[in-house]
């Protein structure tokens, strides 16, 4: 275990030395934080109508409302706190960002695993058909499902996870197949210790530090993802406005010069998706063996 | 006298890393004349190739040629603007590199590398310039250069990839070569062909040649004259065989003997004790002192080129013969 | 390089086969067609009448069958929306599309290719810091929501560009096309910009990669041995090898180009395939869908084969391989 210590303390050094880096892990922590602190720290419950008041609707950042409440980020259409709205719209975000991505890992590390192990036949129609699905942008995949399927929380789960399962299953098998090679897993086989238990419990772990990279790189994909399929009318039902629901809602008013129902929003998404993407990016070089010193 | 082709006084050439200034080469001076071979022999990070590059004023940053001069026929190269210098490159003095499978570039036909070299310098059409690389392939020893024109470096071996290498840099019929241990990545067998028809082209052409290598067998059957590195200077300079028979610095002897040689079967090898000192933590002083089994007090102080009789240099304060 | 080709064709043919399948069994047997294609007021006798005219008592790989004739002969049925030929409506939104799909990648490859060779020649300078940063934003930022941004700047705030439509167009050899006319140009530049902005991040930090690996090769010190000139050295030597990958990147990224259109279209209703798709999945015109997909299923397959073999020409490694295998 010291081993997988010094490790880990070289990775943690080695990721520290990017001051850019640090700032995104900082802001991912504080966005995650607020994603999840979001019914304690929002000014108002944006979904309790009894709490809306119409009268307040459409008003520029910084508006008061009649009892005296400040809308840091404006109003929407429904008299909804912005501020409000964005806090509760990260923490469905988020959420199905991380499920999604959590889930297609899963699935793809796993196929990619056997698909790696058995070799032959299995294996060459297995990667055939990553190969193939990999062709085709995610976001199409994507977007036909839900065509079929309909709006749902669970549906854009499904089909995020149908549509970067590949992705995962791609870079463990080819992960795996370095690893293969190698003489711990001959040791293991030699000493016939059961299949699943090899599969599992020796090749998994090794193949980890790619697959937390691209594991990164996907979250930023999925938000992105279901922002965007959400913003097109077809992924979250409006009963949960995710921050691409909120932006759509708030595109007819941009073009009358009322910005901060889309923009706010927005900005959001976006400082999610950058500081993810800072903390991946430096993952990245900082687990590849031909970067690193 | 005439003027030497190449001639390097004082030679400093450095490299500002983050964790200090890296004396790669530190002071070196040394000639070669029209049609001779000049052995320029050191362990690696001695600073042999990096003196190589500086020559070419082809040393990157961090490093950068802080003091003395390189004059080739006459002309300080240091003196000269970047499109001086790209102008003298490949044309009066070419380099061979030391790896063959990673000096071609793998998406362009031999025929278009060497042609280009060709046209880098002189005005001439693309026909004239195909013209002149198939007869550089010949001159290298390769069988029907018509159709090797149209060939892309990976269908080649790597002999004879370092025959192409070598045909490039010989084709505007440069006054000097620089060669960067060319042989070294070879087979023995093709080693020993390279080295014949390098000698016989060069001598040939009548240029001067700075053979770059850490082996002192390739230099005792190649060059006239040796010059040996040590962490970034040259401490013994010489006719060849004079050197390689009769060391004077113990670095020389030290390498002389860790050869294997066919009359010494059965003894074990010698060999130099410790390791050669990081260039980044230079001691002051003799920088061999520390292996040195003859180093003394004085030996804290820098030693000071001596010349011998006839006509050798060394730099150490107790050679193995009287100078 | 004939015999090669020759087996992409056949590959390219089996995959338009198995995708023709995964998409007639997406649409066709998920859901019942008769509940949209019949009305909800038909008797018993009218929906078996409509049933059987449709081929639905049949089994499912005979179903396939004639869905696979008729589309070969081009017929992928009627839009319940508009009661014209779906391909058809498929085909007359396909230029405009292509238009602005060609538009991105064209601003992509110009401007994300010279700035990463720049930023990788320069890695230190602080332009090459700036184009690191700004690509990092670039490919994090959600296509549509840098299409919103762009119109509130540049249609609702400053008013120098309209914020929708294709303008007027001008027919080129019998295509509308927009960038012909100043109005046209006009109401191209903000989608373009706005699809294109992603995949010239991705090209700037690609080329800028292999630019960096490429300078440290022996090659490129050996090409400034011979004196060659700096021009030349990049522009030839460092070029050429980074081409390859580049030129990958870019054909498998036309394809998502294609499909990102979807969203871009959407925001700035440029009358686009990938607009009517979304109209057609709101009000449920399954085969427009369907031939939406057909339509952009055969245009990856055929982007895919074109990558391969003008990978195959610009990699002599690779034409190699492959006459020997």
């Amino acid at each position: 275990m010291t081993h997988d210590d010094t490790l880990l303390r070289r990775l943690a050094a080695d990721f520290a030395a990017s001051r850019l880096a640090l700032a995104g892990l900082a802001l991912l922590a504080a966005i995650a934080a607020a994603a999840i602190l979001a019914p304690w720290l929002a000014p108002q419950n944006p979904y309790d109508l009894a709490e809306l008041d119409l009268a307040a609707s459409r008003l520029p950042p910084g508006a008061r409302s009649a009892d005296g409440t400040t809308f840091w980020l404006g109003t929407d259409g429904q008299g909804r706190d912005m501020l409000s709205a964005i806090l509760y719209g990260l923490r469905i975000s988020i959420g199905v960002g991380v499920a999604a991505t959590l889930l297609a890992l899963a699935i793809g590390a796993a196929v990619g695993l056997v698909a790696a192990w058995a070799g032959g036949r299995t294996e060459s129609v297995v990667m055939r058909v990553v190969d193939l699905q990999l062709s085709f942008p995610a976001i199409l995949i994507a977007l036909v499902l839900l065509a079929v399927l309909g709006p749902g929380v669970g549906k854009i789960v499904f089909a995020l996870v149908a549509a970067q399962w590949a992705y995962y299953a791609r870079t463990v098998r080819g992960a795996a197949l370095a690893e293969r090679r190698k003489e711990y897993v001959d040791a293991a086989v030699v000493l016939a210790l059961p299949r699943a238990r090899i599969l599992f419990g020796h090749l998994l772990p090794n193949v980890l530090p790619p697959l937390v990279v691209v594991a990164t790189v996907q979250v930023a994909n999925a938000i992105a993802l279901e922002a965007t399929l959400s913003f097109l009318g077809l992924g979250l039902p409006v009963t949960e406005p995710s921050l691409g629901l909120l932006i759509a809602n708030g595109y007819a008013y941009l073009l009358s010069g009322k910005y901060w129902i889309s923009f706010f929003p927005g900005v959001a998404l976006a400082t999610t998706i950058v500081a993810v993407n800072l903390v991946g990016d430096r993952l990245r070089d900082a687990l590849n063996p031909r970067l690193a010193q | 006298m005439t003027v030497a082709t190449l001639r390097v006084e004082n030679l400093r050439t450095h490299f500002f890393t983050r964790h200090g200034v890296v004396k790669a080469v530190d002071g070196v001076s040394f000639e070669v004349r029209a049609g001779r071979i000049l052995g320029l022999v050191g362990e690696s990070g001695s600073g042999k190739s990096v003196t190589g590059f500086s020559i070419l004023g082809l040393v990157d940053p961090p490093g950068r040629i802080v003091d003395g001069r390189i004059l080739l026929e006459g002309r300080d190269l240091r003196a000269l603007d970047a499109e001086g210098l790209r102008a003298l490159r490949g044309d009066r003095v070419a380099m061979v590199f030391q790896d063959p499978m990673m000096t071609l570039n793998p998406v362009l036909t031999i025929g278009t590398q060497l042609a280009e070299t060709v046209r880098a310098h002189r005005r001439v059409s693309r026909a004239a310039a195909r013209d002149e690389a198939r007869a550089a392939l010949a001159r290298v020893g390769i069988a029907s250069p018509d159709a090797r024109l149209a060939a892309y470096p990976h269908q080649f071996s790597g002999g004879m990839r370092q025959r192409v290498a070598i045909a490039i840099a010989l084709i505007n019929r440069p006054a000097l070569v620089i060669a960067d241990e060319p042989t070294t990545a070879l087979d023995v067998t093709i080693q020993g062909q390279i080295l014949a028809e390098m000698q016989s082209l060069v001598r040939a052409s009548g240029a001067a040649l700075v053979w770059i290598t850490h082996d002192l067998a390739v230099v005792a059957g190649l060059a006239d004259e040796v010059a040996v590195m040590y962490a970034g200077r040259i401490v013994e300079r010489g006719p060849v065989d004079a050197v390689l028979d009769r060391p004077l610095h113990p670095y020389t002897r030290g390498l002389v003997d860790s050869v294997p040689s066919r009359r010494a079967r059965g003894e074990p090898l010698r060999q130099i004790p410790g390791m050669a000192p990081s260039p980044a933590a230079l001691p002051a002083g003799c920088a061999f002192r520390s292996r040195c089994d003859r180093a003394s007090a004085a030996c804290l102080a820098e030693p000071g080129a001596t010349l011998t009789r006839d006509g050798r240099e060394v730099r150490c304060f107790h050679p193995l013969e009287a100078p | 390089m004939i015999l090669y080709a020759f087996r992409r064709l056949l590959e390219s043919v089996v995959v338009l086969f198995a995708m023709s399948l995964v998409v007639f069994l997406s649409v066709y047997a998920i859901g019942n067609p008769v509940d949209i294609l019949v009305s909800p007021q038909a008797d018993a006798q009218e929906i078996e009448r409509a049933i059987r005219g449709l081929g639905l008592d049949r089994p499912l790989w005979e179903q396939y069958a004639v869905f696979l004739r008729q589309a070969a002969a081009g017929d992928l049925g009627h839009s319940f929306a508009f009661n014209v030929p779906a391909i058809g409506l498929i085909l007359e939104r396909m230029p405009a599309t292509l238009e602005l799909a060609g538009a991105a990648m064209l601003v992509a490859v110009g401007l994300g290719i010279p700035l990463g060779l720049w930023a990788g020649l320069r890695p230190e300078s602080a332009s090459a810091k700036a184009i690191m940063a700004g690509s990092i934003l670039g490919f994090s930022l959600p296509t549509f929501w840098v299409g919103l941004v762009l119109v509130m700047v540049f249609s609702v705030w400053l008013g120098w560009l309209p914020a929708s439509g294709r303008g007027p167009t001008t027919d080129l050899l019998g295509v509308p096309v927009s960038f012909l006319s100043r109005e046209g140009l006009r109401h191209l530049l903000l989608p373009a910009a706005t699809l294109a902005l992603f995949k010239l991040s991705l090209l700037a930090r690609l080329t800028r990669a292999g630019t960096r690996e490429a300078l440290a090769q022996d090659y490129v010190k050996f090409a400034r041995a011979k004196g060659l000139a700096t021009r030349r050295v990049v522009g030839v030597h460092v070029l050429k090898n980074i081409l390859v990958p580049i030129v990958t990147v870019i054909g498998l990224e036309l394809g998502s180009v294609i499909a990102f259109a979807i969203v871009t279209e959407t925001i700035f209703a440029w009358p686009g395939m990938g607009k009517l798709l979304i109209d057609a999945i709101g009000v449920l015109d399954r085969p427009v869908i369907v031939a939406y997909l057909l339509v952009t299923v055969t245009l990856f397959v055929l982007i895919n084969l074109v990558v391969d073999l003008a990978y195959s020409a610009l990699d002599p490694r690779v034409r190699l391989a492959e006459a020997r295998a």
